[in-house]
């Protein structure tokens, strides 16, 4: 039988205020535990909960961004359940009336393709502390600076067909979420958190068959991953005649399969209602709108203004958009240098890869986007040519000095005197007769190889333009 | 609406209260009386009514996001049970 995935994606996302949800406590990351839990975070008796006006103008700022319908009457409710890093009992969050509404992502594939994806709510929520089982023989530790933390939980609606267009969605909703600056966004971190709702169907039923939920999945590699794992799992029940249970499950990124947590159909009882200790919360067309003015150029446009501006493919510019930072550096180099495709070129090959192989975000790049702007110039005036920049780009990494005094210092200025460069095509004519020969009985392609050897010969500084001329005129 | 007694039961699990045996039946008659309240409530045709959260009709006032709170570590640890290296030690929980 020919089966179909249904794919929901539900992703926590901290919000990256100074203060907590409800307190006046700081989220600064990596305090020592429980220097940075208030007598509320506690849940001391007779504490009160107070709005963080920051984290519902980022979940507005983020529903703006998504084109979703914004709850002008926001309210929030308890759920229910006990857990010792919970010290309330209940978590508070938004059921029936969330922040932000319906919206969409559109997300390019790998075949070039766009797919747009609903995404069916994202609604502000608290977060609970941590639970250590591990150091305290019998006991468990329980650090409550992460409890009470701002969280935007965004559901996606279940129109996600397999593992590609879920991290295809997962990154693009990553790149918008870090354009915005409304969070870190690091999965490894936490910062950002993804439980993928998966089932399985036969193709072209309209019965949606019984999902499993893979918890806390912490990369995007291991989103992929778990719902190969998972889709073949449920397949093999499902053509054993078996049947899927609803439940939670966990990925086991060693042994590369999911397990199960707790069968959802027992404890799923949270008895949400209504937070008495909130009122609602209730924001006018003029306060979105304040919001809308205030959002940043977002990928796509970005994209699509650098294809036009800087005339890159959709690729290239797909590239340099990723990331908002990458965007930034680009346009610096390309327009200091005044060529953007070189410029593209360097930045998300050259640039790309080193960042890549030390893993360094562009804040760690010893080569600011001035000084890669000021190579490229270099070569662009001849002073040196495209190859001698692999080498200077080398030493600009491990060197702070400028750009000419790198070439001048290592002595890489093209040579361009045509005195020195007629000897070197004199030198490489003498030494290389056979092939002389062969290019005056016609086989033109020759010259390419006597120019290899006139560059060799000058160490790569020689411009290649002038030897090829020289080179031609000297075998007539 | 009526309750059962094993439905009580479950309520008082989720809610972690221990109801003894004798405590049960009264329980079980004032939540169903609360229900039958609620059902009458039902009924009521309220057709256009706007659904309330709230019985107060204000609006959440909002905090600056500034932090307000010190360090009370040291305190807040006093008044637990148990606590080493700055963590709350509670009774081992694993899922």
């Amino acid at each position: 039988m020919e089966w179909e995935t249904v794919i929901g994606l539900e992703v926590h996302v901290s919000l990256s205020t100074k203060s907590k949800l409800f307190s006046g406590s700081s989220t600064e990351f990596g305090a020592p535990p429980n220097t940075q839990a208030s007598i509320f975070d506690c849940a001391l008796p007779g504490t009160l909960p107070v709005f963080n006006e920051e984290a519902l103008r980022m979940a507005v700022r983020f529903g703006v961004a998504i084109g979703a319908e914004i709850g002008k009457r926001s309210v929030f409710d308890r759920k229910n359940y006990f857990y010792p890093d919970l010290p309330k009992g209940y978590q508070v969050t938004q059921l029936d009336f969330p922040t932000v509404g319906k919206g969409s992502l559109t997300v390019t594939l790998a075949d070039g393709s766009e797919k747009v994806i609903g995404v069916t709510r994202a609604h502000i929520e608290e977060n609970a502390g941590k639970s250590l089982h591990e150091e305290f023989s019998g006991m468990s530790g329980i650090d409550l600076n992460r409890a009470g933390e701002p969280l935007l939980e965004i559901v996606s609606e279940p129109e996600i067909t397999c593992a590609e267009e879920a991290v295809a969605y997962l990154k693009k909703l990553h790149t918008i979420i870090r354009y915005l600056d409304i969070s870190d966004a690091i999965m490894a971190q936490g910062s950002m958190r993804c439980d993928v709702n998966v089932s399985i169907r036969p193709k072209g039923a309209t019965e949606l068959g019984t999902r499993t939920e893979i918890k806390n999945i912490n990369s995007f590699r291991f989103v992929e991953k778990a719902i190969y794992s998972e889709v073949a799992r449920q397949q093999e029940i499902l053509e054993d005649g078996g049947r899927i249970i609803q439940e939670t499950r966990r990925y086991n990124a060693d042994k590369d399969e999911t397990t199960s947590m707790r069968s959802k159909e027992v404890a799923n009882d949270y008895r949400y209602f209504p937070e008495p200790d909130l009122l609602p919360i209730v924001i006018d067309d003029e306060y979105i709108a304040a919001v809308r003015a205030q959002l940043p150029e977002l990928p796509d446009a970005r994209e699509a203004r650098f294809v036009e501006d800087y005339s890159l493919s959709n690729y290239d510019a797909g590239v340099l958009v990723s990331s908002r930072e990458l965007a930034e550096y680009y346009e610096i180099v390309a327009r200091s240098s005044g060529d953007s495709k070189l410029a593209a070129n360097w930045v998300s090959q050259d640039l790309l890869g080193l960042l890549n192989k030390n893993n360094w975000s562009i804040a760690d790049s010893p080569i600011q986007a001035e000084r890669l702007a000021t190579l490229i110039t270099r070569i662009k005036d001849n002073t040196i040519s495209g190859k001698i920049a692999k080498t200077v780009f080398e030493a600009m990494i491990i060197d702070e000095s400028g750009v000419d005094a790198i070439i001048e210092s290592k002595g890489l200025k093209q040579v361009t005197d045509s005195g020195e460069i007629e000897k070197l095509v004199l030198e490489v004519i003498e030494n290389n007769p056979e092939q002389v020969q062969q290019y005056k009985d016609g086989k033109a392609q020759v010259i390419g190889f006597l120019v290899g050897q006139c560059m060799q010969l000058s160490k790569g500084k020689a411009n290649p333009g002038q030897v090829n001329e020289l080179l031609r005129e000297k075998m007539q | 609406m009526a309750l059962d007694k094993a439905e009580v039961e479950k309520i008082a699990h989720l809610a972690r209260l221990h109801i003894s045996e004798s405590e049960t039946e009264e329980v079980t008659t004032r939540i169903t009386d609360i229900l039958t309240l609620i059902d009458q409530m039902q009924s009521v045709d309220t057709e256009g009514v706007e659904p309330l959260a709230h019985p107060l009709d204000v609006v959440q006032r909002l905090r600056v996001d500034e932090i307000t709170e010190e360090d009370q570590r040291d305190r807040l640890q006093q008044l637990a049970p148990a606590s080493e290296d700055g963590l709350y030690l509670v009774p081992k929980v694993l899922e």
